[in-house]
């Protein structure tokens, strides 16, 4: 526990000193001033909350502060935590269960994100818990993506079913389907291909990948990694790849590269998918489940 | 030499690079340095197999690659030695060393940075501690082949003072294209207001109203009271002329641009007109027929020739926001063709 709540202290520590820590200097008076409400829209947009997001935030704020007379600084800042975590607090579907019991994530994002390096994070922490975890390797186009993927796995002792380089994803997700049901895997964590979100062909190509795994009877969730130092076109990109195959869950890599990390708020917000887990740094270590209430205490602590 | 942060398309660019000078009839070798990330050095070396170019890769430290390499790469008579290295955060300070050592190694003609065309603020931050700590000659924009705006990539051709010298279009190995400021030209005309707003639009200085604007640049309700307070903020910046001499490209431009066509006067021409608009007029430009330009030319001391020619101006700054906000010119990319 104390260690999880550390790597989220860890990958938003840069966005609190940059941004969000000017908003908690606000907080520090007796009153709000009018000057000091637009110092804190300016903080929020500055911080990639996006314009849109700011403004339902602060109009919800204040109407709770007028209607319960709230005006000491402490109260306020209590509101304005509150209204942040219930933006955050994002109720993700449960994938309904399957005749095979087995659970297929499908990881998907534009190229470069961190969806490999998030796949060895999330079948470590899932071996932690005691699931048997394996790994396809659909990733058959990037000049050794598979390579990459493998040297996961004997890190990590987890299988990685592969094929040779330029084979059919489908092909490949097929047999490690195959393969997880015969060793009763709990979880078959599916590597793509990055592709832009833009390329009609390849996110037709992901369709037909999730039908390779809709028609073996097993649940099929969608998992998008962005790239938190994108800024505003992650929100592009989680629209088209929600389209197309349909997202469950978001895993936002790169967070401690950031020093805008207010671009939670704004997904959460505007896509209304969970964020459901956060990527810190480059070992597996270095990831953990978001947690709305921890990561707006630590933003102003 | 090239540089960036996790997942921009150094390696991928290096064999873009090294397949671009080999068309040329050169002879480039390749370096892997990169010994953190899983399967780095097998990803040049796959890529230097396709395109059939030496990938050299034997050491346990980022140095002691570079010093083989470089003894090998004289041996075999190269022209050019392109090193890739593994991405790192610019806040990394250890990292961060580690590159401006091998620098030092290496002695290199060129540091290239190479950054992702989609990339937001953070990267204008990181390019500018790369130009700091590490010290660059040129850029590589990958990811064109997107939809991306790439307002942050043209501040980073601001912050860092280096020229953009390719672009990426693609995975494959071949789609590097020499990036030609000519032919930005064609578009650049009328496009300078576009591009100072969504540089603005991304810079830090009045981060709200900027957000404002590329709201309405989104949802294409840019009205000519938006259009006056874009040309203030150009005005405010300084003169518009020296502001595009810091976009790539654009310094041979304005000097063919008659210099009059910025000045103040024809600056205070323009708020004149728009303020002598009643605000219905300056919402809806297309109400305003000949009796309305009379009168807006009397009102602001010119002729309806000016009050056209105003409004053609501002109907195409409008034609490419929305073309923008609609993706049809699938965003930067479209400027550079
Ligand atoms: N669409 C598109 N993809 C690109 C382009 N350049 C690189 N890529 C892709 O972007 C991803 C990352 O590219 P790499 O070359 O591995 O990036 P890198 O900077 O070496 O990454 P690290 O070494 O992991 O930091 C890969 O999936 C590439 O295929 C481009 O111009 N367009
Ligand atoms: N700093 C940092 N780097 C990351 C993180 N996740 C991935 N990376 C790095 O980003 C680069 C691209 O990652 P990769 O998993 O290959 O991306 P993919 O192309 O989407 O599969 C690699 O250099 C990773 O080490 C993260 O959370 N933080
Ligand atoms: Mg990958
Ligand atoms: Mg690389």
């Amino acid at each position: 526990m104390i260690d999880l709540w550390k790597k989220t202290e860890q990958g938003i520590r840069r966005t609190k000193d940059a941004w969000l820590g000017r908003m908690s200097r606000l907080f520090e008076g007796e009153a709000l001033e009018q000057e000091a409400w637009e110092e804190l829209e300016e903080a929020l947009i500055a911080a990639d909350v996006g314009l849109d997001t700011t403004q339902k935030l602060l109009t919800q704020v204040k109407e709770k502060a007028r209607r319960q007379a709230l005006t000491n600084t402490s109260q306020l800042r209590q509101t304005l935590m509150t209204e942040m975590i219930s933006i955050l607090q994002v109720d993700g579907q449960r994938a309904a269960s399957t005749p095979s019991g087995l659970a297929v994530i499908l990881v998907v994002g534009v190229n470069g994100v961190g969806k490999t390096t998030s796949i060895a994070k999330l079948a470590y922490a899932l071996r932690q818990e005691g699931k048997g975890v394996i790994i396809a390797a659909g990733d058959t186009f990037r000049a050794a993506a598979i390579d990459q993927l493998k040297v996961w796995g004997q890190r990590l002792g987890v299988t990685v079913i592969a094929n040779r380089p330029g084979a059919d994803p489908g092909a490949v997700v097929f047999d490690a389907i195959t393969a997880a049901k015969a060793r009763g895997a709990d979880v078959l964590i599916v590597d793509t291909a990055g592709r832009l979100h833009t390329k009609y062909h390849l996110m037709e190509e992901l369709k037909k990948i999730q039908r390779v795994v809709t028609r073996a009877e097993a649940s099929c969730q969608g998992l998008l990694v962005l790239d938190a130092t994108t800024g505003q076109n992650g929100l592009i990109q989680a629209r088209h790849f929600a389209e197309t195959v349909g997202i469950d869950g978001i895993f936002l890599a790169k967070l401690d590269g950031t020093a805008k990390g207010g671009i939670v708020l704004a997904i959460c917000d505007q896509l209304n998918i969970p964020i459901l887990y956060i990527g810190t740094g480059e070992g597996v270590e270095d990831m953990a489940p978001f947690d709305a209430q921890r990561f707006v205490e630590v933003l102003f602590s | 030499m090239l540089v960036g942060l996790q997942g921009s398309g150094k390696t991928t660019t290096a064999a873009k690079l090294a397949l671009h000078l080999k068309q040329k009839g050169q002879r480039p070798f390749m370096v892997a340095t990169d010994v953190r990330r899983p399967a780095a050095i097998a990803q040049l070396t796959t890529l230097g197999q396709q395109i059939d170019i030496p990938v050299y890769g034997e050491g346990n430290s980022p140095q002691v690659i570079a010093k083989g390499a470089l003894k090998r790469a004289k041996e075999w008579g190269a022209h050019w030695v392109i090193v890739d290295t593994g991405g790192r955060l610019h806040i990394d300070e250890p990292l961060m060393s580690e590159l401006s050592e091998l620098k030092k190694e290496l002695r290199p003609n060129d540091v290239l940075l190479v950054a992702d065309a989609m990339t937001g603020q953070d990267a204008v931050r990181a390019a500018e501690e790369f130009q700091a700590k590490v010290g660059l000659t040129g850029l590589i924009l990958t990811k064109l082949d997107g939809d991306a705006r790439g307002g942050a990539a043209l501040s980073i051709r601001s912050v860092t003072g280096v020229p953009i010298k390719f672009i990426g279009t693609g995975e494959k190995t071949d789609s590097l294209e020499p990036f030609y400021p000519d032919r930005l030209a064609s578009r650049i005309l009328g496009m300078g207001d576009v591009l100072t707003l969504i540089e603005k639009a991304e810079a830090t200085m009045d981060a709200k109203r900027a957000q404002e604007l590329e709201e309405k640049m989104r949802r294409a309700t840019f009205d000519l009271e938006d259009f006056l307070e874009q040309l203030r903020q150009v005005k405010k910046m300084g003169s518009l002329t020296q502001w595009l001499d810091m976009l790539p490209g654009f310094s041979s431009l304005t000097r063919r641009i008659p210099q009059e066509a910025f000045d103040d006067k024809a600056m205070k021409k323009v708020e004149a007109i728009i303020l002598s608009m009643t605000p219905r007029e300056r919402h809806m430009p297309q109400i305003i027929d000949g009796s309305r330009r009379r009168r807006i030319a009397r009102g602001s001391g010119t002729t309806p020739q000016d009050i056209n020619q105003l409004l053609n101006q501002f109907r195409q700054a409008q034609k490419l926001m929305k073309d923008l906000s609609r993706g049809r010119q699938r965003g930067l990319l479209s400027l550079f063709r």
